[in-house]
């Protein structure tokens, strides 16, 4: 499911360990192991490896199938590498594997997922860090109701609010449609982004502000000219935060939007989980591994901001 | 620049701080109209019969009556109340283990910790396909055992209505444990060396350490990665339908399947509408003690 439960990880204490972290955890400290090859040493590191090995498991078994022939996958084993290499199930995954109908495969999907993750993602993350600048530096009266109410709404469940804004979706005219998705993605990005912007921004040196307002800055001026350019860390990160939530987001694909604009993770669902024509598990596992590998290499390429990411809010689930 | 209207006599009281007012526009309009006008709409309609189309026309509890009635939704929140518990526990403990093995100074702490977190970076419906594709009785994990000699090891959870939540259970400790794991080392790292060294000097050995102060003094980590799986929970949908489309037969219905079929495809809102409300009332019930006593009653936390 797309995103977010638990801003008040921030509220309610793990925020300080949160701001810790790069340093935290940033490896080993204090003094060095002393003997390599202690029983310690060996019972840790075992453990270690072999629960490293249950992790990384899947990602192999997806990969190795996704490079067999449908015979070798009806003999073999799903650990064995294959005998020969194959590429014809991704170009399959890619361009002609069928939902129902339609068999121009995942690159559908793909881009349409990229024209509701890109908008999406600047959208929200533009609305929320103003409004969190707001929150921050121009409180205005109501503004903490309002703020209060955002939070603990986000711990309501999607499905008590679907309804509503299907309607509401409705009578602007944009149901079925990217700007419906991309509107309802926003809102529930909200929550989160505006807990981490108002709390970034609340954490800079307020002398910064007040000079900027004695020099006779206003309100658009001080965000464009002195918060925008010193908060890229956490612009970085409320973009990895968004862009691997959006992209994974299956129920508000599969609700708000018509079956030509179905997300990757939909149409992948509906490729795998389709009743007709033979299974060919090669095809599957390589739209699998396509469909992953989007929110996947921002994980590797951002590392330890996806943990800070998440570390602040805990995200999806 | 304009708005905030500096000098020039303050002409009205709305007026003031504009431009903050207008920017949070957005946040206003999604807390007000979403939030709270969605949810109480929703509860509101759970009370008529709607049907294809939300209507006015109230009927009491009868749709709560049929809800609790029908053999689907009984079994969905069984399944809810299994994979809950053993998710919680599994979780808590095994996050736990491995947070603390990574704090004993370990080498190569970043390389194990990649690889433990990045199946949280996938969707679920990713983590469901892998996982229906190793439980596959005819090619997965079960049929790599039999061809090693024991012929007889049967392992098909996703095919066995007895067992297929914990098919289930297990893709979701995979793809979640690495955050659990994550949050409880964050946890350990703010705990004060001063307390190992202490409890060095007084000779207490390492696992009553972490079982009598650590895990004590980790209070406040362990309730909120509790709210965070918990509130997790509740919400889990993607991954069942992906990894067995609520099958065998009903064997794995979930309650948010339950209103998105309802909502969406049986066009009985109303039952969508009152198993909604169920699952707020599920939530509320987990989230509200934690409110209070994080947030109020007189903050007797430090």
């Amino acid at each position: 499911m797309p995103e977010i439960v638990a801003f008040n990880a921030i509220a309610a204490g793990i925020e300080p360990e949160a701001e810790k972290d790069p340093v935290a955890l940033s490896g080993p400290w204090g003094r060095k192991p002393r003997r390599a090859l202690s029983p310690r040493n060996i019972i840790i590191y075992g453990t270690l490896i072999v629960v490293a090995l249950y992790y990384l498991l899947p990602l192999y078994v997806m990969v190795m199938t996704s490079l067999k022939g449908m015979p070798e996958i009806r003999l073999g084993n799903i650990f064995a590498p294959p005998l020969e290499i194959t590429f014809e199930p991704w170009a399959k995954a890619w361009s002609s594997a069928c939902t129902g109908l339609n068999c121009d495969g995942l690159s559908r999907g793909f881009w349409n997922s990229v024209r509701i993750t890109v908008p999406s993602t600047i959208v929200s993350i533009a609305i929320a860090s103003v409004n969190g600048y707001a929150l921050a530096n121009w409180r205005f009266k109501g503004a903490d109701l309002f703020f209060t109410i955002l939070i603990v709404g986000a711990f309501i469940p999607y499905q008590v609010m679907i309804y509503p804004i299907v309607i509401v979706l409705r009578e602007l005219g944009v149901y079925g449609s990217l700007t419906g998705l991309i509107i309802v993605h926003t809102i529930f990005g909200m929550p989160i982004l505006t807990l981490l912007f108002r709390n970034y921004f609340a954490g800079l040196p307020e002398e910064l502000f007040k000079a900027a307002r004695v020099d006779g800055a206003g309100f658009w001026t001080i965000y464009f000219r002195i918060m925008l350019p010193m908060s890229m860390p956490i612009f970085v990160v409320a973009m990895i935060l968004q862009v691997t939530g959006i992209w994974n987001d299956f129920l508000f694909g599969v609700v708000f939007t018509r079956p030509e604009y179905y997300p990757m993770t939909v149409q992948l669902n509906n490729i795998v989980n389709s009743v007709q024509g033979v299974k060919e598990y090669n095809v599957n596992m390589a739209a699998t591994i396509l469909t992953g590998a989007v929110p996947l290499i921002v994980y590797f390429v951002s590392g330890r901001l996806f943990v800070r990411g998440i570390a602040a809010g805990a995200v999806k689930g | 620049m304009a708005g905030h209207t500096r000098g020039s006599g303050r002409p009205n009281q709305w007026l003031r701080n504009l431009n903050a007012k207008l920017a949070s526009i957005p946040m206003i309009l999604t807390a007000v109209v979403i939030f709270l006008g969605g949810t109480v709409w929703t509860v509101v309609y759970s009370f008529t019969n709607s049907k294809l189309l939300p209507r006015l026309s109230f009927v009491g509890l009868d749709q709560y009556e049929r809800l609790w009635a029908a053999p689907r939704w009984l079994i969905s929140v069984q399944n809810l109340v299994i994979y809950g518990f053993f998710s919680l526990i599994f979780s808590l403990v095994i996050g736990f283990l491995l947070a603390a093995l990574m704090d004993q100074k370990i080498r190569f702490e970043n390389t194990f910790r990649t690889i433990m977190l990045y199946p949280f970076a996938l969707s679920f419906i990713v983590t469901g396909l892998v996982w229906q594709w190793l439980l596959n009785p005819e090619y997965g994990i079960q049929s790599v055992v039999r061809s090693l000699g024991w012929t007889s090891f049967a392992f098909d959870p996703l095919y066995n209505s007895n067992i297929v939540i914990y098919g289930i259970l297990i893709a979701a400790l995979w793809q979640g444990t690495g955050l659990v794991m994550c949050l409880m080392l964050a946890g350990l790292r703010g705990i004060d060396e001063d307390i190992w060294k202490a409890a060095r000097v007084d000779g207490i050995p390492m696992w009553k350490t972490y079982l009598l102060v650590i895990i004590p003094m980790m209070r406040g980590v362990f309730i909120t990665t509790l709210v965070i799986i918990a509130s997790g929970i509740v919400k889990v949908y993607d991954l069942v339908v992906a990894q067995t489309s609520g099958g065998p037969g009903i064997a794995s219905e979930v309650p948010a399947k339950y209103v998105y079929d309802y909502m969406f495809q049986a066009q009985n809102l109303g039952q969508g509408f009152a198993a909604s409300t169920m699952m707020l009332v599920t939530v509320a019930i987990i989230i509200v003690p934690w409110a209070y006593l994080e947030f109020g009653g007189g903050r007797k936390r430090a």
